[in-house]
């Protein structure tokens, strides 16, 4: 009968946000260089957490007569101007680099797309006082502007999360009001509220899961560029005491040896260029995942 | 076109206003003790008091800061450094050229490289040259500035030593500083190119301009570079105040004495006014920057002016 070859009886039927997450996935699958970013991710995320098992020493174990040994089997990575273990330093660094990462990027979606969604959802003058105070804060290079807030607070791992978190606030804002005013438009939401439904109940179950693309989007790349951020800001000793394994602030300690003991230069950076790489093209690939605009 | 222009001339005031409150702010509540940092630990306490009652420390916040606006306004004077009691305003003069050179010949670097090798790889996508140019560009993108900047010193300055790694007053010396900085523009200019002109190459009028017969290179330049040029010069604009904030930290590792490392050391010295300073006069570069480029915009893009008709 023709009726069989449009309905397909073996085919299940998913709940609508199943096959959604389902689409995007099978999209992602197909970006190569997306998933080696992936891979690399959880590679980190697992060196992260069993740092103590996977790291051969302490990150700040000193060890006077054994300064400056060049990388062996005994240090894979060698040992810096203390005697400390580079590898071991390295591994650990991964667990700051992703809690700064995250804890930053985290508090500038939260704040940041709060606002956004305020501004865009309400319009008129709290969307322009929101978006005013975020114009200023965007006039003042992020790199600069988290530089005085760890001035102003003083250095710390936490203070050094909260100034590159709060940085990148206005970002966020942007796009999220973006997504907001381009959604509160649209006749389901009109419906919603004729309905009855109240503001906060829309903006929570039909508004924000709408946003949600750009900004997980945003959010992977902006990892990246809060740990690019804070490397930085450690490199020029700004954010992080020692003996912290920060791998900016290693790289910032290997300036003075450069010529005699190159790999002490080398091994933080590539760990950091590997770990930016894995974020940036797994954003890409997200980016491309997720735009339902895209034609296969 | 002059509305416009005034029109954003005047939105950039509460801006600037907000720039100086912020930065303000944050010094205000920096730890650190001006008045001690001057007459040192062991000053008696009297003169400590004289001083800070004569620098106007003791009055409540928004007065020093209504006071601050006043000097800077009225006499263009940015109060003294505490450290070097020079006014501020000279030191940050004395520095600024050297941000600005390195900052602009970074800029340069970037579109000369980056917009050509988007336009070639966006016109033979996926050919090798596309491949490479486009996994250069990630990596480059995902380097941090003052990595390269090492590098680059171990490679051209220690073992080829054929280029400085401090100075600049010549041409020679401002390469290093200038690719270590712009390396990570060339990545985000050359894939900003390539995507922008993709996307305009796939639009109709390109067809047509092809299908009426007209030489593949006046399609590419006149037509397709010229309406990609937008997207392009927003992100350009953007770019620089990445500059400024990477030039802090090439300054330091080029030992280029520019007002990054001007408010990196005034930090570390809890010297206040310069690094009050520093930021403000950054942050009104790149103000001016974006104005500059928005003003661009508007002219090449005829839809933005007939809004201020």
């Amino acid at each position: 009968m023709e009726e069989s070859k449009f309905i397909d009886k073996d085919k299940k039927y998913e709940k609508k946000g199943k096959s959604q997450l389902k689409g995007v996935w099978t999209r992602l699958k197909k970006d190569k260089l997306a998933l080696i970013g992936l891979v690399i991710l959880i590679i980190l995320i697992l060196m992260a957490i069993f740092a103590n098992f996977i790291a051969p020493y302490e990150y700040d174990t000193q060890n006077l007569k054994n300064t400056f040994q060049s990388p062996s089997l005994k240090h894979l990575f060698g040992t810096d101007e203390f005697g400390r273990d580079i590898f071991s330093r390295i591994v650990y660094g991964s667990r700051i680099s992703l809690q700064v990462g995250v804890i930053a990027v985290g508090i500038a979606v939260v704040i940041g797309g709060f606002l956004g969604a305020v501004a865009g959802y309400y319009s008129g003058k709290i969307d322009n006082v929101i978006m005013r105070i975020m114009d200023v804060l965007l006039s003042i290079p992020q790199m600069l502007l988290a530089i005085s807030i760890v001035a102003a607070l003083g250095n710390s791992l936490i203070n050094l999360m909260v100034a590159v978190g709060v940085s990148s606030i206005p970002q966020y804002a942007r796009i999220v009001r973006a997504s907001v005013i381009s959604i509160k438009n649209q006749e389901f939401v009109e419906s919603a509220r004729a309905i009855g439904s109240s503001d906060l109940r829309i903006i929570f179950k039909h508004v924000i899961p709408n946003c949600l693309a750009p900004v997980i989007v945003q959010a992977t790349l902006g990892i990246g560029l809060a740990i690019l951020t804070a490397a930085g800001l450690s490199f020029i000793g700004l954010g992080i005491k020692p003996p912290t394994p920060e791998w900016g602030a290693m790289l910032s300690g290997s300036r003075t040896y450069i010529r005699d003991y190159t790999y002490m230069t080398l091994f933080p950076g590539i760990a950091i260029v590997i770990t930016i790489f894995a974020f940036n093209v797994l954003g890409d690939g997200l980016r491309d995942a997720l735009d339902p605009k895209l034609k296969q | 076109m002059i509305k416009y222009i005034l029109r954003r001339l005047i939105m950039l005031i509460p801006v600037l206003l907000g720039v100086t409150f912020i930065v303000f702010t944050l010094m205000y509540i920096t730890p650190g003790d001006p008045v001690r940092l001057i007459l040192g630990e062991s000053a008696p306490e009297e003169a400590v008091q004289e001083l800070r009652e004569e620098m106007g420390l003791n009055k409540p916040f928004i007065v020093q800061y209504v006071n601050y606006m006043k000097k800077l306004i009225l006499h263009q004077d940015l109060g003294s450094s505490y450290v070097t009691r020079r006014p501020v305003m000279q030191e940050i003069i004395s520095a600024f050229p050297s941000t600005l050179k390195l900052a602009a010949s970074s800029v340069l670097f970037a579109i000369i490289l980056g917009i050509p090798i988007g336009i070639i790889s966006a016109v033979k996508k996926y050919s090798i040259f596309d491949n490479l140019s486009m996994a250069f560009a990630l990596i480059g993108i995902s380097m941090p500035v003052f990595w390269l900047g090492l590098l680059l010193i171990l490679l051209f300055s220690v073992h080829l030593k054929i280029l400085p790694s401090s100075g600049y007053d010549s041409f020679k010396q401002m390469i290093l500083p200038a690719v270590s900085l712009g390396a990570q523009s060339v990545a985000i200019i050359a894939r900003m190119t390539r995507s922008s002109m993709l996307e305009v190459i796939g639009q109709d009028y390109i067809r047509t301009a092809r299908a009426k017969g007209q030489k593949e290179k006046i399609v590419i330049f006149n037509h397709a570079f010229k309406n990609a040029l937008i997207p392009i010069s927003t992100s350009i604009g953007l770019q620089f105040g990445g500059l400024l904030g990477g030039a802090v930290l090439t300054e330091s590792i080029f030992s280029i004495p520019g007002i990054g490392r001007l408010m990196v050391d005034s930090i570390k010295m809890r010297d206040f006014p310069v690094v009050q300073g520093s930021v403000l006069i950054i942050s009104i570069t790149f103000c001016i920057v974006n104005l500059l480029v928005d003003l661009y915009y508007a002219y090449i893009d005829p839809r933005v002016k007939t809004q201020y008709k």
